[in-house]
């Protein structure tokens, strides 16, 4: 912790070098805030099985004042999901990476770097950005604003109904240990709607990379929003990421992420419904194996009525990986009429993973329907059978097994193209043929 | 809900605590406050052997260096720990022979509990151990059991007449460094029962001790012990009925069951201490820490608890299935109601191969209450094949109540198979209309949910237990309903 206190003193110039002047005001503030709180602590109710503290407690490099013009993303990296999108951005080591021509969006919607933004927009960037993470973040979220450089927002003002996915892919690219701290504000304004897919990939394997990455969302009156995730990264990185959504009157957020490839990651989402009738879906999924770690936390707030939440996460886990599920549904005194249903299941490979879940209901209103469930286990022996006695060879019929089993999250999400192209790194990714990051066929 | 139900829901949760009484009986105390001369009198008084002081006095160093825990979702106001009195024993002058010497006021509050520690009782074929305020007063179908080689008894005369045994096992379940009030208990328990069965002895009756707080502030350390040998089985009972108090007053217990190779320990519980009034304020703080050790092979262990009272529960009665084979099974029904907070599960540990557990619980919160179900399931890396089904429902009766559930499952054995479900809800209308259509009132058709609700519980209870459990669940919801 020491280490970032004293770098934030002593170059405070450099780290302010090449931001706006907006996103350089919240510096100080978070600083002191982190100062007195520190990062999470260790065992505690809500970090019990990840030390921040320690996977931060590396002598890492920061990429300040970067000028990555002379990378070309393209050259750098080919997609595992092309042609999704006619909008395809780029955050290499957390800053935005300029396109010449990439103007495919309608006129009024911004979609790009988060200083132009705070430049082009101060008003409304004054009114989004850190709010949700200032209300609930921690020691972690406070570091991420004291050093954050660049990052992303997608402002959608009213009425607008984007029809093709945005796509955005976090790169780390680079020869020695770095942290990132990015940031990505999405804004969609009442009646709009916009798909957005945002990938990770690391394109060397051996330096450490670490990233904190904040992404709030504000989805207003019957605005929709769908959020992918996907992570493609390496084993040796380092994902903490906090999502912050807050949803207005009859409001439709589904996010999804999915884990293919990682070192250690904890996912946080705070998801916020404000306005009755407002729907979310919060579904993840992972595939981990050797040492590799996943940690997904969640806290659900119904604070109005009428609202309805779906959460489902899977995780398929191997040799001597770690997982990690903590859910929260919080339902307040008045929000009567709630629906939230909350799931977790796990399959389990190897005598050496460990599973840790903690599904948790916080319930003050009567009038409600809220469940949870939770399963861990291994594959089906009957099933196997069944599927051997067909002539299905073994290891083929676990793969299909564990294939069907991931299927649910993938039914989930609302985009037919990337739902085809998932199930098939996935399949790929359960053959061992997805290693890491690689050239689409 | 409708405005009948709503109407009838408020005169069943409104209803008064009706064990209320104050048994005014000559009673022994020590000064206030905890230190180690306290703990030393505590000992002398009992007359205990240099071992036993020693354990109190390691217990209540280890104490001096911890902190209450403060993890559950439970509001509760600081416990000034020197301001309890730890000893209290109802004045006798020799200690009773018979029936006779007993004091009359002392058995009249027996007698409005149920509890006739004479003839009725033989004809009913139950022992009990009766608990007034830390000391044992009068023992029943000892020499009945004795025959059989079973030994029932109070914890201080086990002490005294079985410390090989007490020496054993006590501490070898909850050790006294396990938590904040299990080091608490350890220093200055008062007293407790004891029991033991021998190999492949079957015992013939249930074993029943109720448990009462009775003098002013003064708080209640009891600590069991019981040990199944080999091929035995038991079923145990305790129950509570606390007097109606304005002072909070902390209950700190400690259960300790050792079940060795295929023996089988049942243990069953109705807990209801005063609650406090209408306003939440008084009432008893139960913070109790109950184990039991499955050290045997296809050693089985089931717990079923009724919590109806005290102003807060913080009591997780948990399974240790250390031996392969071994089965334990958690079965509760916990209500709240007025201003009461319960935080209260179990724990199932995984250690032996094949071993099994289940989890049943049942959670009613009424009035302005809270009430949370905290459980653990640990399957360990040599747990091979283990098996665990947990559900935990809750039912709300108004809106300004809250019901929790806070799973906890750390599984690290690919064999195993874990299951946890909860739901939460409320009584439907469809549930009453049905009901009403078919000719049940509305004050029936709600008690017949509600008991239907908790039937899966209260099944597991042993006769002469159920009739009493149902009894309290009407007290502390039901009133007339049902």
């Amino acid at each position: 912790m020491k280490q970032y206190i004293d770098f934030f003193k002593t170059q405070r110039k450099q780290i302010d070098a090449s931001c706006s002047s907006l996103v350089n005001s919240y510096r100080d503030e978070a600083f002191a805030s982190f100062e007195e709180t520190g990062f999470p602590i260790f065992k505690s109710e809500e970090y019990q099985h990840t030390n921040i503290a320690e996977l931060l407690d590396t002598d890492f490099g920061f990429y300040l004042n970067y000028k990555g013009e002379s990378i070309d993303p393209h050259k750098l990296f080919h997609c595992n999901i092309p042609n999704l999108s006619s909008s395809p951005h780029f955050i290499i080591n957390g800053h935005f990476y300029k396109e010449k021509n990439n103007r495919n969006l309608p006129d009024k919607v911004f979609s790009g770097s988060l200083n132009t933004f705070a430049e082009e927009y101060p008003d409304i960037f004054s009114k989004y950005y850190n709010k949700l993470a200032e209300e609930k973040g921690n020691g972690l979220t406070a570091l991420n604003t004291m050093f954050v450089q660049d990052g992303y927002v997608l402002y959608v003002p009213k009425n607008i109904i984007i029809d093709h996915p945005i796509q955005l892919t976090n790169i780390f690219n680079g020869k020695i240990d770095a942290l990132i701290n990015r940031r990505i504000l999405i804004i969609i304004e009442a009646g709009s709607q916009a798909k957005i897919l945002i990938c990770d990939h690391s394109t060397e394997k051996e330096p450490l990379y670490a990233a904190t990455q904040i992404t709030e969302i504000f989805v207003e009156e019957n605005a929709v929003l769908d959020f992918y995730e996907l992570e493609e990264s390496s084993k040796r990185t380092i994902r903490l990421a906090d999502n912050f959504v807050q949803q207005s009157t009859s409001s439709n957020v589904m996010i999804n992420n999915i884990t293919l490839n990682n070192g250690v990651t904890r996912n946080n989402y705070y998801i916020d419904l404000d306005g009755e009738f407002a729907e979310t879906y919060l579904y993840g999924m992972a595939i981990v194996d050797d040492t590799q770690k996943i940690d997904n936390h969640s806290v659900i707030f119904h604070n109005v009525p009428n609202c309805q939440s779906n959460e489902l996460f899977k995780y398929v886990l191997d040799e001597q990986s770690l997982g990690v599920f903590s859910g929260k549904i919080i339902v307040a005194e008045n929000a009567q009429k709630t629906q939230a249903y909350q799931n977790n299941k796990n399959l389990l490979g190897s005598k050496e993973c460990k599973m840790y879940s903690k599904p948790q209901l916080i319930i003050n209103a009567d009038d409600v329907k809220c469940s949870h469930g939770m399963t861990t286990g291994q594959l089906d022996e009957s099933a196997l059978f069944y599927m051997r006695s067909r002539g299905i060879p073994k290891e083929e019929a676990i793969l299909l097994l564990k294939y069907a089993f991931t299927d649910d999250v993938i039914q989930g999400i609302r985009l037919d193209t990337l739902k085809e192209r998932l199930k098939m790194l996935i399949e790929k990714r359960f053959r061992g043929e997805l290693i890491r990051c690689q050239e689409c066929i | 809900m409708s405005e009948d139900s709503n109407d009838i829901l408020n005169e069943i949760t409104n209803k008064d605590y009706e064990y209320g009484f104050v048994t005014d009986i000559h009673t022994e105390f020590i000064p206030k406050g905890l230190n180690e001369d306290i703990v030393r009198l505590i000992s002398q008084k009992k007359n205990e052997p240099e071992w036993m002081l020693d354990f109190r006095l390691n217990a209540y160093r280890h104490w001096l260096t911890m902190q209450m825990p403060d993890w559950a979702y439970l509001d509760i106001p600081p416990i000034d720990y020197q301001d309890i009195i730890y000893y209290a024993a109802p004045k006798t002058k020799k200690g009773p022979k018979d029936i006779s010497e007993v004091d009359p006021e002392l058995l009249r509050t027996f007698d409005k509990l149920g509890i006739p520690l004479h003839e009725q009782k033989l004809l009913s074929g139950m022992a009990v151990d009766a608990v007034m305020d830390s000391v044992s007063v009068k023992t029943t179908f000892k020499e009945t059991l004795a025959e059989k080689g079973i030994v029932f008894c109070s914890f201080s005369e086990a002490v005294q007449d079985h410390p090989d045994l007490v020496k054993k096992y006590m501490g070898s379940v909850v050790d006294y460094k396990d938590n904040f009030f299990a080091a608490l208990n350890s220093a200055v328990f008062s007293d407790g029962s004891f029991v033991y069965i021998p190999k492949g002895v079957r015992c013939p009756m249930e074993l029943s001790t109720y448990f009462r707080i009775n003098a002013l502030n003064t708080g209640q350390f009891e600590r069991t012990l019981i040990i199944a040998e080999e091929d035995s089985y038991v079923s145990y009972l305790e129950g509570c009925t606390a007097p109606m108090r304005d002072e909070n007053q902390l209950h700190a217990a400690i259960v300790e069951i050792v079940v060795l190779d295929r023996a089988e320990v049942k243990y069953s519980t109705v807990q209801n201490w005063y609650p406090g009034d209408k306003e939440g304020k008084g009432g008893i703080y139960n913070f109790v820490t109950k184990r039991a050790l499955c050290k045997g092979e296809a050693s089985k262990v089931f717990w079923t608890q009724v919590e109806t009272g005290s102003a807060i529960t913080w009591k997780y009665p948990s399974c240790v299935l250390v031996g392969d084979n071994s089965i334990g099974e958690f079965y509760s029904v916990a209500v709240t109601n007025n201003f009461q907070q319960a935080d209260t599960g179990t724990k199932m540990i995984h250690i032996g191969k094949n071993t099994k557990s289940r989890i049943v619980s049942k959670g009613i919160s009424a009035g302005k209450s809270q009430n949370s179900y905290r459980g653990l399931v640990k399957i360990t890396s040599n747990a091979d094949n283990a098996r665990n089904h947990s559900q935990c429902d809750s039912l709300l009766l108004s809106d300004t109540c809250g019901a929790h559930t806070f799973p906890y499952m750390d599984i690290h054995n690919d064999t195993g198979i874990v299951e946890h479900e909860a739901t939460t809800s409320k009584i439907s209308e469809n549930q009453i209309f049905y009901c009403n259509q078919r000719g049940i009132p509305t004050e029936d058709a709600i008690g017949l949910i509600v008991n239907g609700y908790a039937k899966e519980v209260l099944n597991k209870l042993p006769m002469e237990f159920a009739v009493e459990a149902q009894k309290l669940l009407q007290i502390s919801l039901e009133g007339s309903v049902g």
